[in-house]
C-alpha cells in the first residue's frame, strides 16, 4: 500500500530530474502567458468586468490542487488543508462563474 | 495508455478549453459561449483530478480507516459551491468590485493552502519511504535537499497567496467603506514597516530553501505575507482601487499558477498564468487611465493635496438651477451626452437615466452615454450598471471616442461623476490628479452636474468645473433629480 501513495514522488525522482521538470512547468508558464496577454488584449472595455469576474472564476483551478493534496490523505495536516482549500477555491469557482453569467446575461437583453 | 495519461489528456482539455473561454471573451454576445466553455472546462478538471482519487479511494476504504476521500472532498466542494453560489445570486451589481475581491481573495487562500498541505505531505512520503532504514531522519533530510525548485514555488505560493488574500480583505473593507478602513493609511513610516516585511520574507524564503520541509518557516512565510498584503494595501486610496482589484485579480491567478509548481500540475500552470496575464494587462489599462504608475499607486499614496483650496474655487461663482430651467435647456438641444459616475450607481438611478434619455430622444435629440475608463470602481464596471437598466452598449460611448465631440455637444449631464470630468488635471499641474485622461464636458455649451453637495470626490480636491460660467449645479439626490428632470420636461 504505501507504495501507491509514494508513487508520484518515486516516480519523479526516477524519471525526471527537480531541474528538469521546474523547466518543464516554466515552458508551460511563459507560453500561458504569453498566449493570454495576446487573447485577453482583445478584449472590449465595456466587457472588463465580466472578464475579471471570468478570469477570477477561472483561477480557482487550484480547487484541482486541493483535490490532489486532499485526495492522497497522506497527513492529516495537509487533507485538512486540502479540505479548507477546496472550499474557498469552490466558493471561487462557482461564484465567479455564476456571476458572470449574469452580467453576460443583462448585456444581452433577452426580448421580454 | 495509463489511468495518469487519460487523467492528464483530460487536462490538456481543460486547458484549451479556458482558452478559447477567454478568445470568445471579446464581443457580449459570444462572452455567453466563452463562461460556458470556461465552466466546462473547470468541470472537466475537476472531475479528472477526482478520479485520479478514486484509485486511492478504494484503496483507503479497504485498508485504511472509514473517511475516504472522495467523500470528504464531496462535501467540502458542496459547502463551498453554495456559499460561492448564494454570493452570486445575491451580490447587487453595485458590489461588483467588492465581491471579485473577496473571491480573488478566497482564491489565493486556497493556493496557499494547497502548497502548505503539499509541504506536509512531501516530508511524510519522504519520511515514510526511508522509515525502514537506520538513518530514517537523514535519509528523508536528503530526499528533499535537492528540491530547491519546490521549495522556491512552495514560497512564492504561500507568499503571493497570503498576499492576495489580506491584501484582498483590506480592499473589500475599503470599498465596502467600513468606518475603520475610510482613511488610507498614510504614516511615511509605513515605507519602513514594508520594507522590514520585505527583508524578514526574502530571508525566510531562503531559509525554506535551506531547509524544504520545514512547515514552520512556510507557516512564517504566510504570517509575513499577511501582514504585507495589509500594509501594501492600506495606503492605497479608494480612487485607485480599480487597479487594485486588478492587480489582486492577477495575483490569485500567479498564486494558482505557482501551485501548480508545486504538485507538478499542468492545467493550474496554464489556468494561473493566464489570469495573471489578464489580470496585468487590466492593470496596465486602469493605471494608464488614471495616468499613474504601477509604482506610485502602490507605494506613493495619494500625495499631497492641491494648493487649491475648495473656498477659493466655488466662493460666489456657482450658479444652482431648477428642474424647471434645466429641462427649458434640455429642450433647445440637438446632442446631449450623459456622463454617468460611481455617484448615479449609489443613487440607483440607471432606470430613470434611461426613461430621461428616451423622453429626449422622443423630441428628437441625439442622448449618447460618454464612459470614462475608470467611471465605477473596476474596468467596464459603468457598461455593467448601465446594461443592468437596459441601456443598448451601441450608445456607450469610450473616452478617446467622445472627448473630441464634447464642443459640439449642447448639455453634457454629468451625473454622480466627479474626479473623471475635473478640468484641474488638464490645467493645474499642482493637482493630485494633473495628467489624469478626463472627459472634457467642460467644452460642453452647457454643462448640468447633478450632484448632491459640492463635497468633493475620492481625490478630495474641488473641482473647477462646478464653478465654470458654462454649469448649471442641480443639487439633489441622483435618482430624484432625473426623475423630476424627466416629469419637467413632459411638462414643458
Amino acid at each position: 500500500m504505501p507504495m501507491l501513495v509514494l508513487a508520484p514522488l518515486l516516480a519523479t525522482a526516477a524519471g525526471e530530474d527537480p531541474a528538469s521538470r521546474f523547466i518543464r512547468l516554466l515552458t508551460v508558464f511563459l507560453l500561458a502567458m504569453w498566449v493570454g496577454f495576446e487573447v485577453i488584449t482583445k478584449v472590449p472595455q465595456r466587457l472588463h468586468t465580466p472578464l475579471t469576474s471570468g478570469s477570477n472564476a477561472i483561477s480557482g483551478i487550484t480547487a484541482v490542487g486541493a483535490i490532489v493534496v486532499a485526495g492522497a490523505m497522506v497527513t492529516g495536516m495537509g487533507t485538512v488543508f486540502g479540505f479548507l482549500a477546496l472550499v474557498l477555491a469552490m466558493i471561487n469557482v462557482v461564484g465567479g462563474f455564476v456571476v458572470t453569467h449574469r452580467m453576460l446575461a443583462m448585456f444581452n437583453p433577452k426580448k421580454k | 495508455m495509463s489511468p495518469q495519461a487519460w487523467i492528464n489528456l483530460a487536462y490538456l482539455a481543460a486547458s484549451m478549453l479556458f482558452i478559447v473561454a477567454f478568445k470568445l471573451m471579446t464581443g457580449p454576445r459570444t462572452a455567453v459561449k466563452g463562461n460556458y466553455l470556461g465552466g466546462a472546462g473547470m468541470a472537466l478538471a475537476l472531475a479528472a483530478a477526482s478520479a485520479a482519487c478514486f484509485e486511492k479511494d478504494v484503496v483507503a476504504s479497504v485498508a485504511r480507516s472509514g473517511a475516504t476521500p472522495l467523500v470528504l472532498l464531496g462535501v467540502a466542494a458542496v459547502i463551498g459551491g453554495v456559499i460561492g453560489a448564494v454570493m452570486a445570486v445575491r451580490y447587487p451589481m453595485t458590489g461588483m468590485p467588492q465581491m471579485v475581491a473577496l473571491l480573488n481573495g478566497f482564491g489565493g487562500a486556497a493556493s496557499a493552502l494547497v502548497a502548505g498541505a503539499e509541504l506536509w505531505n512531501m516530508t511524510r512520503r519522504a519520511v515514510e519511504t526511508g522509515s525502514e532504514r537506520a538513518d530514517a531522519a537523514a535519509w528523508a533530510a536528503s530526499q528533499l535537499a535537492p528540491w530547491t525548485q519546490f521549495a522556491i514555488a512552495t514560497a512564492l505560493t504561500g507568499l503571493i497567496g497570503a498576499v492576495t488574500f489580506w491584501g484582498s480583505f483590506v480592499a473589500f473593507a475599503k470599498l465596502e467603506e467600513l468606518p475603520a478602513f475610510k482613511k488610507a493609511w498614510t504614516d511615511p513610516k509605513r515605507h519602513w514597516v514594508n520594507l522590514g516585511l520585505a527583508i524578514a520574507t526574502a530571508l525566510v524564503i531562503w531559509g525554506l530553501c535551506a531547509n524544504p520541509g520545514s512547515v514552520a518557516l512556510y507557516i512564517l512565510l504566510v504570517l509575513l505575507g499577511s501582514g504585507l498584503g495589509c500594509t501594501l494595501t492600506l495606503p492605497i486610496g479608494g480612487a485607485d482601487m480599480p487597479v487594485v482589484i486588478c492587480l489582486l485579480n492577477s495575483y490569485s491567478g500567479l498564486a494558482a499558477a505557482a501551485a501548480g509548481f508545486v504538485i507538478d500540475n499542468s492545467v493550474l500552470v496554464i489556468a494561473g498564468s493566464l489570469v495573471g496575464a489578464s489580470g496585468l494587462i487590466l492593470t496596465a489599462i486602469m493605471c494608464r487611465a488614471m495616468n499613474r504608475s504601477l509604482v506610485g499607486v502602490l507605494f506613493g499614496g495619494l500625495g499631497t493635496t492641491s494648493a487649491a483650496n475648495a473656498d477659493d474655487v466655488y466662493a460666489g461663482k456657482v450658479k444652482s438651477a431648477s428642474a424647471e430651467e434645466i429641462a427649458m435647456v434640455l429642450e433647445g438641444a440637438d446632442r446631449v451626452v450623459i456622463v454617468p459616475g460611481y455617484g448615479l450607481a449609489v443613487a440607483q438611478a440607471q432606470h430613470a437615466v434611461r426613461e430621461l434619455a428616451t423622453a429626449l430622444e422622443k423630441r428628437g435629440t441625439t442622448v449618447e452615454y460618454a464612459i470614462h475608463p475608470v467611471a465605477g470602481r473596476m474596468p467596464g464596471h459603468m457598461n455593467v450598471l448601465l446594461a443592468e437598466a437596459d441601456i443598448p452598449y451601441e450608445k456607450l460611448r469610450e473616452m478617446d471616442d467622445i472627448n473630441p465631440t464634447f464642443p459640439e455637444t449642447d448639455v453634457a449631464i454629468v451625473i454622480g461623476a466627479n474626479d473623471v470630468v475635473n478640468p484641474a488635471a488638464r490645467t493645474d499641474p499642482q493637482s493630485p490628479i494633473a495628467g489624469m485622461p478626463i472627459l472634457d464636458v467642460d467644452k460642453a455649451k452647457t454643462v448640468v452636474v447633478v450632484k448632491r453637495s459640492l463635497s468633493p470626490g475620492f481625490a478630495g480636491i474641488p473641482n473647477p468645473l462646478f464653478a465654470a460660467d458654462n454649469t448649471l449645479m442641480y443639487f439633489a439626490d441622483g435618482k430624484k433629480a432625473i426623475l423630476d428632470l424627466t416629469a419637467a420636461l413632459h411638462g414643458a
